[in-house]
């Protein structure tokens, strides 16, 4: 468990790593970050002076070195949008676009598993046939416009509630179910075909026959053996919700969390901004993956074996 | 003589194979509704991407003040002259439409193929050659899977800035990681069967091997996988588009249009509304497709499919024609 811990955490070390080079890469070399950040009226001296600050007039080794100095110490330097701190934005946005990652994809898990056995226990039936047909719809549908159609319908026609921002509880609402719906989709599937698979074992039988009672065997016995995918799939719902869809479901409803933020970064060309924001979001990332590795021994007791 | 009449023959034969084969794919595909109704909406969508200069009422770029915001022909104000209404610039919805799926088809099938030809070589190679080459590049596609794809996107576009080829070199960046882990696997499978080995004994060089040997039998799985990626592309570059980082103003693109719309939500809902069709259509005809191709493919899926159609069947109380039909031959 121990050794397989310390992979784990390598292995994310690594990743980051891998971030930091391409990052590094893109902004430094590929990019001339003066050039995005600076206006075009900008006099030599003003540029000369602006490299300076940020380090640009050196060396690229030695800016590489000063560039991993920074992450390790957490400190990317000044906003160039807000003038204070780009980690202070960050750390006030991360636990909003969590927030919302969480819910999101908390609903969906929660709904999944209902929705996914009811369809599962009659295979090629009714409720089955309509799970898949939803489901592919709900995978069909861009997020964002899903996103606007819950607006006109709930804000705008029943006026039930908010459109965007965060002022009361209430709002948080219609974001968190715009996030669930695609990630319900695809865990629904996910649930019906690996329960299908399960009710086809021969203890599930066994449990029948000896009696027990029908929510034991399904709920119980098929559902533990069944949920082993499903939890692995909904951690990589949550790392996808928390790095991808929080940009857009957040642009929808102006939730400031970190994804609205990054894309009012590259508005205002702030490079600052934008790469304390890549690499928290890539270190929230790694961790999570490393806690649902954790959660997945735990869960799995072949595993501890191995 | 006698060598030509014969390959003419073997030609023939041939010809007449492929000929049952696609027969037999047209027969599935009747059986099968839902994929039926995706390949003919992808065969609309693209008739509609080549001939929208003609098929397009108006041209999308062209502003016409005096009709700002008109609605759809159904609704009481609409005209035919705009059939489904007019953006805040009054240029035609119908239009931008038709035009729109362009740019979908073109993002996605570039990405596809880009990302798809780079994810199989290195698939193929890190699986043919093993060792470091294979060590090294199955390291690579981890660190970039659990790497989020996006917020690399994100500094690249800020960087770069956002355009059509941007976004194409952006997507296939993210997404070939999976054709070459489905490759590498795909090639262990086989690497050891008799032919490889029996191609490597008569002295075909690597690449032969690889190429002539190993890749057409990934073939199935592999257009099922690009098929899959083609919807999840077509997607992701709505997406960017609508956060203003894909296809950028006076191009047309669905993403685009929708972020347009956003801002006369209350007035104009049909700016928001039709595009956001488009998109879904393409996209669940797409999956449609893909989902019978899965069918089609998998064996272990067919027989699960016969196996519930049969219980199916039964449940009824109806006679069992599936298996009538197996049972004569």
């Amino acid at each position: 468990m121990g050794r397989y811990f310390l992979k784990r955490l390598w292995h994310g070390v690594i990743v980051i790593f891998g971030v930091t080079i391409i990052v590094f890469v893109v902004t430094r070399l590929v990019g001339d970050p003066v050039k995005v950040m600076l206006p075009l009226e900008a006099t030599l001296e003003q540029r000369a002076a602006f490299e300076k600050r940020l380090g640009l007039d050196r060396p690229i080794p030695v800016q590489f070195l000063e560039f991993m100095g920074d992450i390790a110490r957490l400190d990317f330097g000044d906003s160039l949008w807000q003038h204070r701190p780009a980690m202070e934005i960050v750390f006030e946005k991360l636990p909003l676009t969590l927030e919302l990652a969480f819910l999101g994809i908390g609903l969906a898990f929660v709904l999944a598993i209902p929705l996914g056995i009811i369809a599962a226990l009659r295979p090629g039936g009714i409720s089955d046939r309509s799970t898949i047909f939803v489901s592919l719809i709900g995978l069909s549908v861009p997020q964002f416009w899903l996103g606007l159609l819950l607006i006109v319908l709930f804000a705008v026609q029943l006026h039930w509630l908010p459109t965007s921002g965060i002022a009361t509880p209430a709002h948080i609402i219609l974001p968190a179910v715009t996030m669930a719906l695609p990630a319900l989709a695809r865990l629904v599937m996910i649930v019906r075909s690996s329960m299908i698979d399960e009710l086809n074992q021969q203890y599930v039988k066994t449990g029948f026959a000896k009696g027990l009672p029908f929510y034991r065997v399904v709920g119980v016995h098929a559902m533990r053996n069944a949920a082993l995918p499903v939890v692995t799939l909904s951690g990589w719902e949550l790392i996808r919700a928390v790095a991808g869809y929080s940009v857009v479901v957040e642009t929808v409803f102006a939730w400031p969390g970190l994804g609205l933020t990054a894309i009012q970064a590259i508005e205002r060309e702030d490079l600052v901004l934008l790469q304390a924001i890549v690499f928290t979001v890539a270190m929230t990332v790694v961790l999570i993956n490393i806690l649902m590795d954790i959660a997945y021994t735990l869960i799995d007791p072949r595993l501890k074996l191995a | 003589m006698q060598n030509e009449s014969n390959l003419d023959k073997m030609l023939g034969d041939r010809r007449r194979e492929w000929r049952m084969r696609l027969g037999g794919l047209l027969q599935e595909l009747w059986r099968d509704k839902a994929g039926l109704i995706g390949v003919v909406l992808i065969a609309v969508l693209v008739f509609m991407a080549l001939a929208a200069p003609v098929l397009a009422p108006h041209d999308p770029t062209v502003q016409d003040l005096r009709a700002r915001l008109n609605p759809p022909v159904w609704s009481a104000k609409g005209t035919w002259n705009h059939v489904l209404g007019t953006d805040h610039l009054g240029r035609d919805l119908l239009s931008r439409v038709i035009f729109g799926s362009r740019v979908s088809l073109l993002v996605g099938v570039a990405v596809v193929l880009l990302a798809g030809t780079f994810g199989v070589v290195m698939g193929l190679f890190a699986g043919y050659r093993g060792g470091r080459m294979d060590n090294f590049v199955m390291r690579w596609i981890d660190t970039q899977v659990a790497f989020p794809g996006l917020l690399l996107a994100l500094i690249i576009l800020a960087v770069i800035g956002p355009s059509m080829t941007t976004v194409i070199i952006v997507l296939s960046l993210n997404g070939w990681m999976v054709y070459g882990r489905m490759t590498r696997s795909a090639v262990l499978s086989v690497r050891q069967t008799a032919y490889v080995e029996a191609a490597e004994i008569v002295g075909c060089n690597s690449s032969r091997v690889i190429f002539r040997h190993i890749l057409p039998n990934l073939t199935s799985p592999l257009l099922t996988l690009g098929i899959l990626e083609f919807a999840r592309i077509v997607l992701a570059e709505a997406a960017l588009s609508f956060l203003g980082l894909g296809i950028q103003p006076p191009a047309t693109s669905w993403g685009l249009d929708v972020a347009t719309g956003k801002d006369y939500i209350f007035r104009a809902w049909w700016l928001v509304t039709m595009p956001g069709i488009a998109i879904s259509i393409t996209v669940l005809a797409v999956n449609l497709v893909a989902s019978w191709m899965r069918l089609i493919s998998d064996p272990q899926e067919r027989e699960k499919q016969f196996a519930r159609q049969m219980t199916i069947l039964k449940k009824r109380g109806r006679r069992v024609p599936v298996l009538r039909e197996k049972m004569s031959k």
